[in-house]
């Protein structure tokens, strides 16, 4: 196993890095604390940027147009790309741009045409919706939305909840129980226009990101067409699984970005910061939290590299995955908890990104599958027959 | 928002001690409760609810009624008391230059 970036590599982190501390980090001296947008004239600037130095769209396949970046650069580029306040869930703003929903790259050409390209064009937005309120981490159980087959048409009753984005979606993916009785071999995808009579999006879920909030969306006998279906009747918890699992990876790099920013300030504050006649980094308890900070960045990297690595190769990365955000969302908590120690009054204050981090940070635990599902998919993993 | 309205005048406005410097929305309306606009006092708020809705009372003063919600969510409470307005009246408060992001059924 080969530990050193190649000289590619290099060059790309180099320049992502060089990125956010030119550009990115300045504008941030301007917004508010918990902003999570710049103004579109810098969002056009920057975008322009990207586009020019060939990094947009890191997550499209080349095959629509993406740079092919493998997944083991990629997650190399999210931790540098997310070291700024708003990094955890608005890596540089968006301006490197999005895949829009990657399950829509199996869509049929009908749904492409209809979906996935204006996506990639900026022209269409779309939402993802599992989660409902009976709960978001056992979703192929706790699905309650119906679809009921009606001619060559689906109604479509329930509702989803947590949901980001759909108030200003155009679209979204819509998972619904087709099959009452086949538990996850039930549950269908559908692709459902936010203008489809029937969608509802009942209210704000207030959460502790101030900027980014959830939605709550109510169905009420929305007609659906089967063309709008992606991939295959009762075949569609594969979809949602299969996204969940890949999304891991970049998820706990994010985490990982924000725990190297707040220890580097750490580092550079404890030297200058004087407390009793000796500077803090003179301390030991001071020192212990910059070393314990050390080794948990330093596993939850190569924790989760090995996971992308795993991917790139083609191989089963379902494990890796789990414990990759497993490891860096605890791990990233643990840091900016300490580094809002060593920093005090400051760290706590609006003036610093800790306590945005901090806030945001505490959501990571749970997003995306909380700590003890992966932990079940670990031990499922790892004790094979023997659990069942 | 829960908040009971209240009578907004040159010397309320002088007096007032809204949410004191918290972070927050605030809703200026008209005699009938129709707001006409909606704000929010942010992390970078120099004086925080108290100073923006006194500035925003300087800007419109024929705004009758004020009231307003301390909250940390500040910038998601507002875009929802946008979107809360638009999806009620059709068109955002008329001295709000932003459109809400988003869209609530009615």
């Amino acid at each position: 196993m080969d530990l050193e970036l190649t000289p590619e590599q290099t060059l790309l982190v180099d320049t992502v890095r060089r990125f956010v501390e030119t550009e990115i980090l300045p504008l941030e001296l301007n917004l508010d604390p918990d902003a999570d947008e710049i103004p579109a004239e810098d969002f056009e600037r920057l975008t322009a940027k990207t586009k020019a130095m060939g990094l947009f769209g890191m997550d499209i396949p080349p095959e629509f147009g993406g740079p092919d970046i493998d997944l083991v650069t990629r997650t190399l580029l999210a931790i540098e790309m997310a070291q700024h306040r708003a990094g955890l869930y608005v890596p540089c703003y968006g301006v490197f741009g999005g895949a829009g929903l990657a399950q829509l790259f199996e869509a049929t050409e009908d749904q492409k045409a209809r979906y996935l390209y204006p996506t990639l064009a900026g022209e269409k937005k779309g939402f993802f919706g599992l989660s409902e309120p009976s709960g978001g981490s056992d979703p192929a159980r706790a699905i309650q939305t119906t679809a009921i087959q009606d001619g060559d048409d689906w109604i479509i009753n329930g509702g989803k909840l947590w949901i980001s984005g759909a108030d200003r979606a155009d679209y979204g993916l819509v998972f619904a129980r087709t099959a009452p009785d086949r538990g996850r071999g039930g549950v269908t995808c559908f692709i459902v226009d936010t203008d489809t009579p029937g969608f509802h999006v009942r209210r704000i879920v207030h959460t502790l990101r101030s900027a980014r909030y959830a939605t709550e969306l109510q169905f009420e006998d929305m007609r659906i067409p089967s063309a709008n279906i992606l991939g295959e009747l009762n075949k569609g918890f594969a979809i949602a699984s299969d996204r969940l699992t890949r999304q891991r990876i970049p998820y706990a790099a994010g985490c990982i970005g924000v725990a190297i920013k707040a220890h580097a300030m750490a580092l550079e504050y404890v030297p200058q910061r004087e407390t009793f006649g000796a500077p803090l980094s003179s301390r030991q308890a001071i020192q212990w939290m910059l070393v314990d900070n050390e080794i948990d960045i330093r596993q939850a990297t190569w924790i989760t590299l090995e996971a992308a690595a795993k991917a790139d190769r083609g191989e089963p990365f379902r494990k890796e995955a789990a414990m990759a955000k497993l490891v860096a969302t605890e791990a990233g908590g643990r840091v900016v908890d300490r580094c809002m120690q060593m920093f005090g009054g400051f760290g706590v204050a609006k003036d610093f990104p800790f306590e945005r981090w901090f806030r945001e940070m505490r959501i990571r635990r749970i997003g995306e599958g909380p700590s003890e599902v992966q932990r079940h998919i670990i031990a499922r993993e790892i004790l094979g027959a023997s659990l069942r | 928002m829960d908040a009971r309205w209240i009578q907004l005048n040159d010397e309320t406005a002088a007096s007032l001690n809204a949410g004191h410097g918290h972070m927050g929305v605030f809703e200026l309306a008209d005699k009938n409760e129709l707001p006409l606009f909606i704000g929010y006092a942010g992390g970078r708020s120099v004086g925080g609810l108290s100073r923006e809705i006194r500035e925003a009372y300087q800007r419109l003063p024929e705004a009758a009624l004020v009231r307003w919600e301390v909250t940390t969510s500040y910038l998601s409470r507002y875009q929802e008391r946008l979107m809360r307005h638009v999806a009620l009246h059709g068109k955002p408060p008329t001295h709000n230059l932003d459109a809400p992001k988003g869209q609530l059924s009615p």
